[in-house]
């Protein structure tokens, strides 16, 4: 049955070229998932379909390499004490029931014939908005928005509560209240509201919806970062094993091209993991802001492309997000290395 | 992402979903194991020494 299984998904028919292809895309999409706590499913899924997949396998076997990727980050992230599984349950409940209104509101849209245009016009003022949060905050240097790796090494009840946060905690004092880590104090009903419009907008959007998730849980529910990247990963895994299994009982999951995905992002989320201990935060912030930057133009080209049916714009689109990926995984472990020398260096001097 | 759709039992698709799952333990541990090895080599090799910025 296992030979039969490997054999019907792809995975002994793969050339080492690919297979070499596959596993390099994924050491890069692993050091910017270790390092980020996002990033992984805008990048995987164009890149298949560059590749000439079909559609539902390109989404499919997308779907099941982040699953995998979220478990092996989780993994590492409940290693640090970083997962709040309270925190995920109810989230995983408000996102599921967000996630299907996101989806009635394409269908209704659809009906009305505005659904393309509104959705790709959303994603690029969502994607561009938190870019330029995430750019703007790196540049002023105050360590706010995204993931501030720095404030992993705190102690998670020194973190400190950005003030949204706080006054939202105060206001709404709505029964049950739930203790999260972190000594975190929040209504049950406030965590609903959160999921239910990250959910909203992920179901709306058709993304994992990390890069939404996680600034919600930092701003609205006051929770500390570590944390907030800790269970948006516990959630991913449930998010998408469950899409995974519905997308595979379709055929949609090629083995052959999510198993090299992940043996190299296994070792990338490592790399990236073991970065954030090392490099200034705000300097990589500047570059992932970017990247999300020429991700919000690329999928503008993209949609000028697909609507002027000219597929050499879409082209550029989709060889415009892989390229601005691959740049910044570089420039983390360029940064890395040099960070090390330069410590290694004023360690030795200081001896000396 | 999967919304409210309900899935039906399907034997192979679950040994694929499991098959993934599994590699992504074995990854996590097999990778874990390789750095406690070769982690202070490579640092060597690298930065001339282990880093003390870690």
């Amino acid at each position: 049955m296992r030979s039969s299984l490997l054999d019907g998904l792809g995975i002994l028919e793969m050339s080492p070229e690919m297979l070499a292809l596959f596993v390099g895309f994924g050491l890069v999409v692993g050091v910017l998932f270790g390092f980020f706590g996002m990033g992984g499913s805008f990048l995987v899924t164009p890149a298949l379909l560059m590749l000439d997949y079909p559609a539902p396998v390109a989404v499919g076997s997308g779907m099941a390499f982040v699953f995998g990727t979220a478990v092996i980050a989780t993994l590492k992230h409940h290693d640090l004490g970083q997962v709040d599984y309270k925190l995920g349950v109810i989230m995983i409940t408000g996102t599921t029931i967000g996630i299907e209104a996101g989806r009635a509101s394409v269908y209704y849209l659809e009906s009305l014939g505005l659904a393309g245009g509104v959705i790709s016009v959303s994603y690029v003022a969502l994607l561009g908005g938190v870019g330029a949060m995430v750019t703007r905050d790196a540049l002023n240097g105050d360590g706010g928005g995204g993931t501030d790796h720095e404030a992993a090494d705190q102690d998670l009840s020194e973190y400190e509560i950005p003030e949204v946060a706080k006054t939202i905690q105060q206001t709404v004092r709505i029964p049950p209240m739930v203790t999260l880590r972190g000594d975190v104090r929040v209504s049950a009903w406030v965590i609903t509201a959160v999921a239910f419009a990250t959910g909203l907008l992920s179901g709306f959007l058709g993304v994992g919806g990390g890069f939404i998730r996680m600034p919600a849980m930092i701003y609205a529910i006051g929770v500390p970062v570590p944390v907030a990247v800790g269970t948006d990963l516990f959630e991913i895994v449930f998010s998408g094993g469950l899409g995974s299994y519905l997308y595979g009982q379709g055929g949609g999951v090629n083995l052959g091209i999510v198993a090299p995905l992940l043996f190299g992002s296994a070792l990338g989320a490592r790399i990236g993991s073991a970065a954030t201990a090392v490099v200034d935060a705000d300097g990589i912030k500047i570059y992932f802001g970017g990247m999300l930057l020429i991700g919000a133009v690329a999928v503008g080209v993209g949609e000028v492309g697909s609507y002027l049916g000219n597929s050499t714009l879409e082209l550029v689109g989709l060889v415009l997000v892989i390229g601005a990926a691959v740049v910044v995984a570089f420039a983390i472990l360029y940064t890395t290395i040099v960070s090390l020398r330069k410590t290694r260096r004023q360690a030795t001097t200081a001896v000396d | 992402m999967a919304g409210l759709e309900i899935p039906t039992w399907d034997p192979e698709t679950a040994l694929l979903i499991g098959t993934i799952l599994l590699e992504a333990i074995v990854l996590y541990v097999a990778y874990g194991g390789l750095e406690r090895l070769f982690g202070p080599y490579l640092m060597k090799l690298l930065v001339g020494g282990e880093a003390s910025a870690q």
